[in-house]
């Protein structure tokens, strides 16, 4: 192949779990990076997006910094690609929603059981708390979804084989799985 | 029976009156200004009915709550046309309270109401259930000082609540002089039968809007078995801008309970109701003061024109808002005392509606003809109109014209001719029949009034050319999901998918991309919803995607794509526990 | 198509039979031919609120669970408009409430999950409302969590036709619609529900869940990690709750 596809990854309000599950595609890892250069990852740490072809967005929106990555990302990426849980509905981030911000950083910094030297953190590095935790697709065009917590490597498998191979990528129904 | 909203009632035995659980929690919301918990229990006990049964029913209607509101209690409409929420947010302002919350010392509320019926005579309010119409400037000031002053209701000056007819254009109903107990005398000498054929020879069809034939509708009562019949008349008219039946229930009680009596004598039943929407509660005094008449004049109860055969009686019950009960099998469930939830139908009421019983449901206007075509005949009736709409339509004109009001017209009249009867010039678009009905721009001037052509309920929204009409279809928006009861899930979510989809593209952060979701929806929930109201709720944004694409072209984005909810807003929370302000703590 | 002698109805062009009363669902269900379903269960009296049934007959939508069969009835079903149109039914319960599969006792169990399988939904699509609801775990053996109710009422329907009890209902308007217990408290603890009860049973997805029987089958061999929704005979095995669906 000429040319090899360019990829990126991150993880926004997610855990790496996906990512985890990535590198689940064990030795075949080999035979993609015949196809396949990863950008932005924590795969390579590259901090900047350059332009690609495919980004994977790991975990949901819960700060502006989450809101500032997917940007960057949708601005260098032909298509983004939800993955996982956190991404596509938010996930286990988004159950603080039944909470308020107050609630959620007096319970982390104030009040919580062990905390010393209470303060609620307001150095201007830290990047502030979204009201709510929103999947991606609520701030950005998303082209595919890729569902599961986290989705099997398999399934990272058919949808990158897909795209590199020019088809509408599919899930077949035995790796279609929400949990 | 089919029931979806609380256990089966017995079958035969109707719920009087003065025990309807409506009523007795009309009582608890007007001494406690809300429904405390350990009333529902108590009334639980008293009316044997579960406890979840009736906290439903209070979460259900628009005008009981669960926490207090102020002992003035005031309700703006939400209507384009009979509302005006800068008078509102003015008021608001004036007393010191928020829009939806009770003042601090429980003296007074403000929050809004969907349309109440005062769409000739706007804007108007609601104070404890009492209509105040015409509000002005000076009128509001007025209104707060009596609020400040703790003045008692009955001692606030008496024409505030003074509510006129406005009957602008008499026709065959309005305009011909009705004595009273002379249809059902009529009918009497001719017999059901000969009647109930007098009734389907006239082509008289259901006036709420969807044009079912009354006499087979009638007929097929008749022949439906069951241990009694009922007759309903639907009175809870709740189509923002519809007010004729008002006007019928103030000027034409007669024609309506004797047409209900003729129904009743008709399918052969003893008992009807009329189930009066909340707002039209001021007209309960004379509304009984007539049935009481009539009881005198041996036009209701027993041996009626001393026919032995031939008893009837006639309840009101008094709705709580929730505009889904003006669909007929909702207003059924309302009164078995359950959520107006819509049945599944078939069954139809015709052989299984109230108590599982053989029911008739009529609208006001419809009852009220079939009385005058007892004593005048069908021919009298169905020599006006058009070819598939017999006789005369009774319109509620209001909105951006000069005389606003009711007109009575022969179906098949031109929408022209009524916009010049009523002083209307520059008319952007017209909703015909309500936001349920056809939203019509200035080329469609021509069309008719009729079941073939523009069928209406009534309702006739003029807006002119100075309008937002973009801000008009938002208000339906909000209006549907606000009345949407919650039964089926195309109409439940889809309708506040759709509000706020309008919304994102009305503050103008919608792309082509909300435009064509909107459009997906919209055609989802109309075709995929289990009533009337999810079938109509997307009628205003499809008819003005249609026929006013530029409205929304306007306002859209240029850009492929944009946030569903505004980023920034969503950093104030921690902007402020965290006293940041810099460049970093917003988004854009 | 349709035979006049014999009652018949055609699906997506195959002509079935039906007797006097059956609706188009049980016409469906007896010739195995799966119409996706949520709120429906044999049994119960038909509810037609989830619309995941809705099919067009003669052109016209209509809800097979509760529409009666009738002679010459042509019906379209597992057409790509249907699926779409359901599909998108399906994201709006998504969204309309907080499902948060991968921490759900009930996934791989939960029928919400396998209509949306069957759908090939890969996401809620629209913008997710996150509403606030009550969690109830006041009762010994069963706990209520109204985040992942859908409103389908077989909880409600089951403990009034079959239990003879009046546990549940729903209360509220429109989007404000939930489901409540009826007791003096409101509590579910406080109510005379039992774990033998099919209303405590019934739940769909995992709202109404039995306590203490968490995680018994691994994720991966629970009901729809093994089967299609659309598998007939499989209502007796959702049912069947905690047990592996091949056991």
């Amino acid at each position: 192949m000429s040319k090899k596809i360019r990829v990126a990854t991150t993880s926004l309000a997610g855990c790496f779990g996906c990512h985890m599950s990535f590198l689940d595609i064990d030795e075949r890892i080999v035979e993609l990076l015949e196809h396949v250069e990863f950008n932005r990852s924590p795969i390579t740490d590259i901090k900047q997006c350059g332009p690609c072809d495919i980004g994977l967005i790991e975990g949901g929106l819960c700060n502006a910094d989450n809101v500032h990555v997917l940007r960057e990302f949708r601005e260098n990426c032909n298509i983004i690609i939800a993955v996982g849980a956190c991404a596509i509905n938010g996930g286990v981030p988004a159950m603080r929603n039944n909470f308020t911000v107050k609630e959620c950083l007096e319970e982390a910094y104030l009040n919580g059981i062990g905390v010393e030297n209470p303060m609620i953190p307001n150095d201007v590095e830290l990047p502030l708390l979204l009201s709510k935790v929103h999947p991606i697709h609520e701030v950005v065009h998303v082209d595919y979804y890729l569902p599961g917590c986290p989705p099997p490597a398999d399934a990272f498998m058919k949808v990158l084989t897909d795209l590199l191979e020019g088809k509408e990528p599919s899930l077949p129904k035995e790796i279609l799985h929400y949990d | 029976m089919d029931s979806h909203n609380g256990p089966d009632n017995t079958p035969g035995s109707p719920i009087r009156q003065q025990d309807h659980l409506l009523h007795h929690l009309y009582n608890i919301q007007q001494q406690f200004q809300h429904i405390p918990q350990q009333a529902i229990s108590d009334l639980a006990t008293r009316l044997a009915l579960p406890i979840s049964q009736i906290e439903g029913v209070v979460d259900f209607y628009s005008f009981f709550h669960r926490s207090p509101r102020g002992r003035y209690d005031i309700l703006f409409s939400t209507c384009t046309s009979c509302g005006d929420l800068a008078m509102m947010q003015e008021l608001c302002t004036r007393l010191g309270v928020s829009k939806g919350e009770t003042a601090a010392d429980g003296s007074v509320s403000i929050a809004t109401a969907s349309c109440i019926g005062m769409c000739d005579q706007g804007p108007a309010l609601m104070v404890n259930g009492r209509t105040i119409t015409q509000l002005s400037a000076q009128r509001l000031e007025m209104i707060a000082k009596q609020v400040e002053s703790a003045t008692p209701l009955d001692q606030w000056p008496a024409e505030w609540f003074r509510v006129q007819d406005n009957v602008r254009k008499n026709g065959l109903l309005l305009g011909t002089a009705f004595e009273t107990g002379s249809a059902l005398t009529a009918a009497i000498s001719q017999g059901p039968e000969a009647l109930l054929n007098e009734i389907t020879k006239s082509g008289l069809r259901g006036r709420g809007g969807a044009g079912f034939g009354t006499g087979m509708k009638w007929k097929f009562c008749r022949e439906a078995k069951g241990d009694a019949h009922y007759v309903i008349c639907n009175a809870d008219e709740g189509e923002p801008g519809t007010f004729k039946d008002r006007i019928l229930l103030t000027s034409h009680a007669h024609e309506v309970f004797e047409g209900m009596t003729l129904c009743g004598y008709v399918i052969g039943a003893q008992k009807g109701y009329l189930y009066l929407r909340a707002e039209y509660r001021h007209l309960l005094p004379d509304l009984y003061a007539v049935l009481a008449r009539r009881q005198q004049a041996g036009l209701l109860g027993r041996n009626i024109l001393g026919q032995e055969s031939f008893s009837f009686d006639i309840e009101i019950i008094v709705g709580a808002g929730a505009y889904i009960c003006g669909e007929e099998s909702s207003l059924i469930e309302s009164m078995e005392q359950k959520r107006g939830i819509p049945r599944v139908r078939p069954p139809f009421p015709v052989t299984s509606g109230f108590l599982g019983q053989p029911t008739v449901v009529n609208n006001v206007e419809t009852l009220a003809a079939a009385a005058q075509i007892a004593v005048h005949g069908s021919a009298w009736f169905n020599t006006q109109g058009s070819d598939k709409s017999d006789g005369t339509k009774i319109l509620s004109i209001s909105g951006d014209c000069t005389t606003p009001g009711i007109y009575e017209y022969p179906f098949g009249v031109s929408i022209q001719k009524i916009l010049d009867d009523c002083g209307a010039e520059h008319v952007q678009a017209i909703q015909v029949g309500g936001p349920s009905g056809t939203l019509i721009g200035p080329d469609e001037f021509e069309r008719k009034l009729g079941f073939e052509d523009l069928a209406t309920g009534g309702s006739f929204m003029i807006y002119g050319a100075e309008r937002d009409l973009l801000a008009v279809i938002s208000n339906f928006a909000h209006f549907f999901a606000h009345e949407s009861c919650g039964f089926c899930t195309p109409c439940r979510v889809g309708t506040s998918l759709l509000r706020n989809g309008l919304d994102k593209i009305v503050s103008g952060h919608g792309t082509q991309y909300d435009m064509d979701e909107m459009y997906r929806m919209a055609t989802l929930v109309k075709r995929r919803s289990h009533c009337g109201l999810g079938q109509t709720a997307p009628n205003p944004i499809l008819d003005a995607l249609q026929r006013f694409p530029k409205l929304f072209e306007e306002r859209l984005l240029h850009s492929d794509y944009t946030p569903h909810f505004d980023l920034d807003t969503s950093l104030a929370e921690a902007r402020q526990l965290t006293h940041r302000d810099d460049a970093e703590a917003h988004l854009s | 198509m349709s035979n006049s002698t014999n009652n018949s109805i055609t699906i997506d062009g195959r002509e079935i039979p039906f007797e006097e009363g059956q609706t188009i669902m049980d016409a469906a269900r007896a010739a195995d031919i799966y119409i996706p379903h949520l709120c429906h269960r044999p049994g119960l009296k038909p509810h037609g609120s989830c619309k995941l049934c809705t099919v067009d007959v003669n052109g016209r939508a209509a809800s097979s669970c509760t529409l009666p069969a009738a002679n010459g009835q042509e019906i379209a079903n597992n057409t790509p408009e249907l699926k779409e149109v359901r599909k998108n039914i399906t994201q709006m319960l998504f969204v309309e409430g907080n499902h948060f599969c991968p921490s759900c006792e009930k996934t791989g169990d939960c029928t919400l999950q396998a209509v949306a399988y069957h759908l090939d939904m890969l996401d809620g699509h629209f913008p997710q409302f996150y509403p606030k609801r009550k969690v109830d775990a006041s009762h010994k053996s069963i706990f209520l969590d109204r985040d992942r109710c859908i409103l389908c009422e077989l909880c409600v329907r089951a403990s009034r036709e079959v239990d003879g009890k009046d546990v549940f209902a729903i209360t509220g308007r429109g989007m404000d619609a939930h489901l409540i217990v009826n007791s003096e408290s409101g509590k579910l603890g406080d109510s005379d529900i039992s774990t033998d009860d099919l209303a405590a049973q019934i739940c769909p997805v995992g709202a109404i869940m039995i306590k203490e029987h968490g995680y018994e089958v691994p994720i991966g061999r629970r009901t729809f990690d093994l089967h299609s929704i659309a598998e007939p005979g499989l209502e007796p095995v959702i049912l069947r709750k905690g047990k592996h669906a091949d056991e």
